[in-house]
């Protein structure tokens, strides 16, 4: 009886020791391929902005400072003297006298659904003029420009005051007009259909 | 050596001309021209010899969508449909593929010495690798379809290119996500990831966790070469069954984070409702036929072969049914290739013609028993009136006719 409890204990410490050596396994790398990033590689690199906005440099800009950007940077020369009326995608919706003399190219971008209007998020339009602005010279905008040249965006449709200041603590607090209206797709699991229900 | 090659040359082709002579001097006159040999085809030797190329007889190409040409204003690459009406099979040249570019991005051209794929945020250790560094872990081959969200019907359209072009199937090598995720070591709390391609724009968008770890794959074969630079060269991101934006070409880095990004690709597909977000992410069972369709003309009555495409986004196509009488009744096609999950699969079908108007089409189910629904099913869903105008939420994977006049002439059963 007694050596047999001997035997149980045992076994669970086997048992216990046996499962400590699946979780090191587990949390060690199995291939050891690759090298570890330094930390200003990953600061380099690290360009994309989420919703609260911890991924925002300092900085900052206002309205004003973005206005004479948009000249300086030759916003216009696509997006139109007024932000209207270009080539590209409308970034300040029109007073609707003018019509466009541009087709508007698919995806097509209108006074309908201009980003600052339509994004749920201040910080989706910062990363993407930071990333993808201007054309061609993409990663030369300075966090200051960036920071004026969506102030500018924002006062002009008319989501921010013109003496607000953005940076990485106000943009993201900032509330647009679409931010309720927006739905998630439901939690994706492997095997099941697209949409349940769906015919 | 250059002369003896050409002196042999000389003499296989006067040879030619002789058979060709004798078979034209009227011996066996009804099969003369195919009992020659035909001609050399005019080339480079050292460049055929190198990389081969498809006859010059066959024409079949890509053609840029109507709603915005490629190259654009801008010069610009947008989105380019693959001339399914041709295809045979279930793979796609690399050549033929679709190309599509969301939001606009010049081609880039990426020395792979030089390219990094960076994986960080939540995870116990960020990596960096090489190409090189992917190519020496475990690897898998699997084929997979995709698909753009934008590749909708409408009546306006004349052949299977212009409304259903933007799907293509290739066999894709690469390492799984889920090792190079589990070689960093994803922290509790994680719920996403955001991919993030080189190009000019940096592509990125949010990809589920769940998915992540489950079946995707960074690519760098395509085809049993390299992936092309149209399609990613030399990482590209694939994510089997979902829409194509997911699958982040150039990819160059991968975040994991514990929340939807809203990055500038998952914003441009937002929605008011999580059951259009749902369909717009993962394609459903779809199919299309490809002969015969728009713009091609059957000779007259008599025996053809039905054929086409079945895929669905979120398994292996497990049947296809067919109609000829505009859907009234069905019979089951034959698949005749494998049925890969999340592939595209050929189906085909005996068909006698009787020389009347007929209405032909397709309906693809999926090993999940979900089958790809009508347009009359998809609008009685949403309580909107199936008329021309109903434009279907999400990626419109409905069945779609293909009106076979009695002149033998094929046209869009939309229009």
């Amino acid at each position: 009886m007694g050596a047999s409890t001997m035997d149980s204990r045992k076994l669970l410490l086997i048992v216990m020791i046996l499962g400590l050596c699946q979780i090191a396994k587990a949390q060690s790398p199995t291939y050891g391929v690759g090298r570890t990033p330094t930390a200003e590689e990953i600061r380099a690199w690290d360009i994309v902005i989420g919703p609260d906005g911890k991924e925002l440099p300092p900085g900052h800009g206002t309205a004003a400072e973005g206005a004479k950007l948009f000249v300086v940077k030759s916003c216009f020369g696509c997006h139109g003297q007024t932000g209207s009326g270009g080539p590209a995608p409308t970034l300040i919706k029109s007073d609707g006298k003018t019509k466009n003399p541009y087709p508007c190219l698919s995806p097509c971008v209108n006074d309908s659904n201009v980003m600052a209007l339509r994004a749920p998020y201040a910080t989706t339009m910062w990363d993407y003029i930071n990333r993808a602005m201007p054309l061609t010279k993409q990663g030369t905008l300075k966090p200051d420009e960036v920071y004026a040249l969506t102030a500018f965006l924002l006062y002009k449709n008319g989501v921010i005051q013109e003496d607000e200041v953005m940076d990485a603590q106000s943009l993201p607090k900032v509330k647009m007009p679409n931010r309720d209206h927006v739905a998630l797709a439901p939690e994706w699991k492997h095997g099941t259909p697209r949409l349940q229900s769906y015919p | 050596m250059s002369s003896k090659l050409s002196g042999r040359r000389g003499f296989l082709k006067n040879g030619a001309t002789l058979i060709g002579l004798a078979a034209g001097a009227g011996v066996v006159p009804a099969a003369g021209a195919q009992m020659a040999s035909p001609s050399e085809t005019p080339h480079d030797d050292a460049a055929l010899i190198a990389y081969g190329q498809r006859s010059r007889y066959v024409k079949s190409i890509r053609i840029p969508v109507m709603e915005r040409m490629s190259p654009d204003d801008f010069g610009m690459t947008f989105h380019v449909t693959s001339p399914l009406q041709d295809s045979v099979g279930i793979i796609t040249a690399s050549s033929l593929h679709y190309i599509a570019t969301h939001r606009g991005s010049y081609l880039p051209d990426i020395n792979p010495e030089e390219h990094r794929l960076m994986i960080h945020g939540m995870v116990d250790r960020p990596l960096i690798f090489t190409v090189e560094d992917i190519k020496r872990l475990p690897f898998v081959t699997r084929t997979h379809f995709l698909e753009c969200s934008g590749n909708r019907a409408r009546p306006s359209h004349k052949t299977v290119q212009e409304s259903h072009g933007m799907t293509s199937c290739c066999e894709w090598t690469g390492v799984p996500l889920s090792l190079l995720l589990k070689e960093a070591g994803v922290q509790s709390g994680a719920s996403f990831i955001v991919s993030e391609g080189a190009e000019t724009v940096k592509g990125s968008t949010s990809v589920p966790l769940g998915k992540a770890m489950d079946d995707c794959l960074v690519c760098y074969g395509q085809n049993g070469e390299a992936v092309r630079p149209q399609h990613g060269f030399p990482l590209r991101l694939l994510v089997p069954g979902f829409e194509g934006i997911y699958n982040t070409k150039y990819l160059r880095r991968i975040k994991v984070v514990d929340q939807f990004y809203m990055t500038y690709n998952d914003y441009g597909h937002i929605t008011t409702d999580s059951r259009v977000a749902a369909l717009n992410r993962q394609i459903g069972p779809k199919s299309v036929i490809t002969f015969p369709s728009g713009s091609q003309k059957l000779p007259g009555p008599g025996l053809f072969e039905i054929t086409g495409l079945a895929w669905s986004g979120s398994a292996a196509i497990r049947g296809v049914d067919i109609s000829t009488d505009g859907g009234q009744s069905w019979k089951p096609a034959e698949l005749r290739s494998p049925a890969y999950p999340m592939a595209h699969t050929r189906f085909g079908f005996h068909w006698k013609w009787d020389g009347t108007e007929s209405v032909i089409m397709s309906r693809s189910t999926d090993e999940l028993g979900t089958a790809q629904p009508t347009r009359a099913e998809a609008a009685n869903y949403w309580n909107k009136p199936n008329d021309k105008n109903f434009n279907v939420p999400g990626t419109d994977n409905t069945v779609f006719p293909w009106r076979v006049a009695a002149d033998g002439s094929v046209h869009n059963g939309l229009a």
